[in-house]
């Protein structure tokens, strides 16, 4: 598809500037407007002040990474300047506080446009409203009128009362102006958007996604404790829940989150937790119960920066073995991993589905990338979707004689024994997290040992089979220099740098993993053979994705790893520069 | 209406004879008897130790959880299905050592559920440890010199937390046991229970004689009030903790499920994909 526009977008200022409010406003207008965005909102973990920034990628066609490029800076404070310094083109401008003084054509190439914002925002009717006057001057470099952002602001203010909203509206006119009457203002047709021809859709972040895959799933309770970056999912659904009859607890620690997501989910309701590495590392006693009792239990770890504390606020990739292998024990479970807020929204959906037709815990992993930058997607397509509670048994069960339990664990052909609930006449039944006997009383004995672990690992083997799509795949090669493989958040600048080596006549392919256990051996394997090469690419330093890839296939020593854990996204220079030098 | 027998299943306890527990199970069966119930209207949480193993020995819907986890499980359980009756059950180790967190905030929260603590200072089924309930001085395998520790105050700790339903029972006194457990499930809000369950084999100190000559009954206090919070917490404090009887309650604290003004239906019977329309309505906020 040819490249009509691509921009980059970025306001950076310190905190309680309102750098998040003009992002969102502005990425909000921009996707009424059509444009496919990625919007990646930069924090520290300070708890005030501070710098912040909010980028906002812009085009005609999907995008899921950062350009590493800036088009149109609004600095309102010189930490935005020095940090972009690198990002900068001689076509780049920086719409700059008057106060930072900086000077025009500043050592870093781009073209400074010094904006008194302040005194334009105080005429406005409040000094707050510096960021809405910085908007409105990048909007119009963009050619946006204020009528484009106007629906955007309706919906952020209308809450705040009229005159807030009339003030936002005159300071956005107030910048637009000021541009329109700037006698150096820069040629326009840099920036010439082409809003590509789309029906409406939806931006938003991962854990949006994920939130909304479980409210569609009929998730009505969450069990939480805060962390970054998975607090979003807990906090979108206090919001929802309620009025869609279900609940938030807030609990007092992780492992009562999860214990408590196992109680709700034994007692029939669809239930879940989310959390990041330390949250997910208490969770590993829970996760087995959950596997040892084969009861449902949904858990979405968004990863961050580890081991411990870690860095809370900065990407990594670094639980991939910990989803799988966490657990004491031989624990049956399910991993996914998202690679998209479209597939993360449908995977949460998936997930629900899994854990109760398998009876077992699945972990839904996402990464900070994933989780908290904003992306564009389609409406999701609820009319495709079905709930599947799996065997669950209900009315119409044989009366029970006195004492005598329901068999709850009995062996089954594919290892899933019938489920009833606590309150089911004629299915009373025991659970324990001891080894046990079909009616669920505690049993040693080897044959029974070796029956009931038999059966809750036999349930697994369909999982590959019948799980919707275990890989993402991008190979139009039948024959491929170079096979590269991700996980999460990678996606986007792994298909940014499949596509610009194609357009050098390399023939790539590309995969990402969308189920990680059970492992999908046989079908990833046939694409690793059809490559001179595999590139596998993942935030952590132990190579975490690769070393499981040959846990279960050959190698050959077709399979070289590029890892990146200094916090910071895969940018697609750095894909490109790699794969450079695997096909050299 | 149930018998108490018919709570009780075909397995043998692995309790050692004389243990206190095996008067828990009973005055358990017998109260859920008296506010009667059926079997399958009663879920028993358990944590780990030789009590955990009550959820195994009666004819109800019961979960052996993991260690100190019982009141979690029985709380997400309780979200899922408001219309069920769940105790949970488990030991001073459960409940003031690995799940004290958990006792402390499910104290806060007031779901309505009846916490019953089978309390004997020891830990059994890893054959005679100090518990945060042994009493200074008690040797054991790993407090050879003593315990030096200061025990947890059971009573205290619930009063303190803002429990809503208070007791303690005693083994040896089943009608009183039954009495408590009853009220407690009747109560609507969460009941904190404690009971001197003895262990014969572990504790050579707290025996069945050593808590008759030392408990003293609620009841035979003149002037003692169950309404009155701070009189509780001066009249434990003042016997050591070595009461009997309802301690404290307050009928006047919503429950958690009523306090989020939850719907009737149980979370488990609405399990459904969400309408198009509230989904759609959903999704404009992300225009």
């Amino acid at each position: 598809m040819q490249e009509t526009c691509n921009f980059s977008w970025s306001i950076g200022g310190q905190q309680g500037e309102g750098i998040e409010s003009a992002g969102e406003i502005f990425s909000s207008a921009l996707n009424r407007l059509g444009f496919f965005l990625y919007c990646h909102r930069h924090f520290s973990s300070r708890i005030k002040g501070g710098h912040t920034s909010y980028s906002i990628r812009l085009a005609s066609r999907p995008v899921r990474t950062s350009s590493g490029r800036l088009d149109i800076l609004i600095a309102l404070d010189q930490e935005s300047v020095d940090l972009a310094r690198d990002m900068f083109t001689t076509n780049s401008i920086i719409l700059a506080d008057t106060k930072l003084a900086l000077q025009p054509n500043a050592d870093c190439g781009a073209t400074v446009i010094p904006v008194p914002c302040s005194e334009i925002a105080e005429k406005c009717g409040s000094p707050f409203l510096k960021n809405l006057v910085m908007l409105g001057a990048s909007a119009a470099l963009f050619g946006i009128s204020a009528g484009q952002v106007h629906p955007a602001l309706d919906t952020v203010f209308s809450k705040k009362g009229e005159q807030i909203l009339m003030q936002n509206k005159s300071a956005l006119q107030a910048g637009i102006d000021f541009i329109e009457n700037h006698s150096a203002c820069p040629k326009r047709e840099k920036f010439i958007l082409i809003p590509p021809d789309t029906s409406p859709q939806l931006l938003m972040m991962g854990n949006e996604a994920i939130a909304l895959g479980a409210i569609a799933a009929g998730a009505r309770f969450m069990a939480a404790y805060p962390i970054t970056p998975a607090s979003d999912i807990m906090e979108y659904l206090i919001k929802k829940f309620p009025q869609l009859g279900g609940a938030v607890i807030q609990t007092e620690d992780e492992i009562a989150a999860c214990t408590m997501a196992i109680g709700a989910n034994y007692g029939g309701a669809r239930a879940f937790t989310a959390t990041s590495g330390p949250g997910f590392s208490l969770m590993a006693e829970a996760i087995g119960l959950s596997g040892m009792t084969e009861t449902p239990l949904v858990v979405i770890d968004c990863q961050r920066g580890g081991p411990s504390t870690g860095l809370p606020t900065k990407q990594e990739q670094s639980d991939i073995v910990a989803a799988i292998f966490n657990t004491h024990g031989d624990t049956p479970k399910i991993v996914m991993c998202p690679g998209t807020a479209e597939e993360a929204f449908y995977d949460t959906f998936e997930a629900f589905n899994l854990a109760e037709e398998y009876q077992c815990p699945v972990i839904l992993l996402s990464d900070l990338q994933l989780s908290l930058c904003k992306q564009t997607l389609p409406y999701p397509r609820l009319n495709d979707l079905a709930v599947r509670r799996g065997k669950l048994a209900g009315s119409e069960l044989p009366a029970l004689g006195p004492a005598e339990y329901f068999k709850r664990f009995a062996a089954t052909v594919d290892g899933i024994s019938p489920r009833t609930l606590p309150g089911t006449r004629n299915g009373i039944h025991l659970v324990t997290g001891l080894e046990h006997d079909a009616a669920g009383k505690p049993a040693e004995a080897p044959d029974i040992r070796r029956m009931q672990t038999d059966k809750r690992h036999r349930k697994l083997d369909t999982v590959i089979d019948r799980f919707p799509a275990p890989l993402y795949i991008q190979a139009a090669h039948p024959e491929a220099d170079l096979l590269i493989v991700g996980v999460s958040a990678t996606r986007g600048a792994i298909e940014e740098a499949v596509e610009l080596l194609g357009k050098e006549g390399y023939k790539i392919n590309h995969i990402h993993f969308r189920l990680l256990h059970p492992f999908p051996a046989k079908a990833f394997q046939a694409y690793v053979q059809s490559a001179q090469k595999t590139l596998v690419v993942e935030h952590n330093r132990t190579g975490q994705l690769l070393q499981l890839i040959r846990m279960h296939i050959a190698d050959e020593n077709r399979l070289t790893g590029l890892t990146k854990y200094d916090g910071e996204f895969f940018s697609v220079a750095e894909i490109l520069s790699k794969c450079r030098e695997v096909l050299a | 209406m149930s018998s108490a027998a018919e709570f009780r299943n075909s397995i043998k306890q692995n309790w050692c004879p004389g243990c206190g527990h095996y008067a828990v199970q009973n005055a358990i069966q017998q109260a859920v008897a008296a506010v009667g119930l059926q079997p399958e209207e009663l879920a028993v949480i358990s944590g780990i130790g030789c009590s955990g193993r009550i959820s195994g020995y009666l004819y109800a819907y019961g979960f052996h959880a993991t260690h100190g986890r019982a009141l979690p499980l029985a709380q997400g359980l309780k979200m899922a299905n408001r219309n069920l009756t769940v105790l949970a059950c488990g030991g001073d180790g459960d409940g003031f050592a690995i799940g004290m967190g958990h006792t402390i905030h499910a104290i806060r929260r007031n779901m309505d559920i009846t916490y019953i603590v089978m309390d004997n200072h020891v830990y059994g089924l890893t054959k005679g440890q100090t518990s945060p309930r042994s009493d200074i001085g008690f040797r054991t395998k790993t407090t050879p010199q003593g315990a030096v520790e200061t025990p947890v105050a059971a009573l205290e700790t619930a009063l303190a937390t803002g429990a809503g339903f208070v007791a303690q029972g005693f083994s040896l006194n089943l009608k009183e046991l039954t009495a408590l457990i009853e009220q407690g499930i009747r109560h609507k809000g969460f009941s904190f229970i404690n009971v001197f369950s003895p262990c014969v084999t572990f504790n050579p100190f707290n025996t069945y004689d050593w808590y008759k000559q030392h408990l003293t009954p609620l009841a035979s206090l003149s002037d003692y009030r169950t309404d009155d919070r701070a009189l509780a917490m001066q009249t434990v404090i003042s016997h050591s903790g070595l009461v009997t009887g309802l301690v404290y309650r307050d009928n006047t604290k919503p429950d958690y499920q009523t306090a989020i003004e939850l719907a009737p239906k149980p979370l488990a019977h609405s399990v459904e994909k969400a309408s198009e329309e509230c989904f759609a309505k959903l999704l404009e906020e992300f225009r």
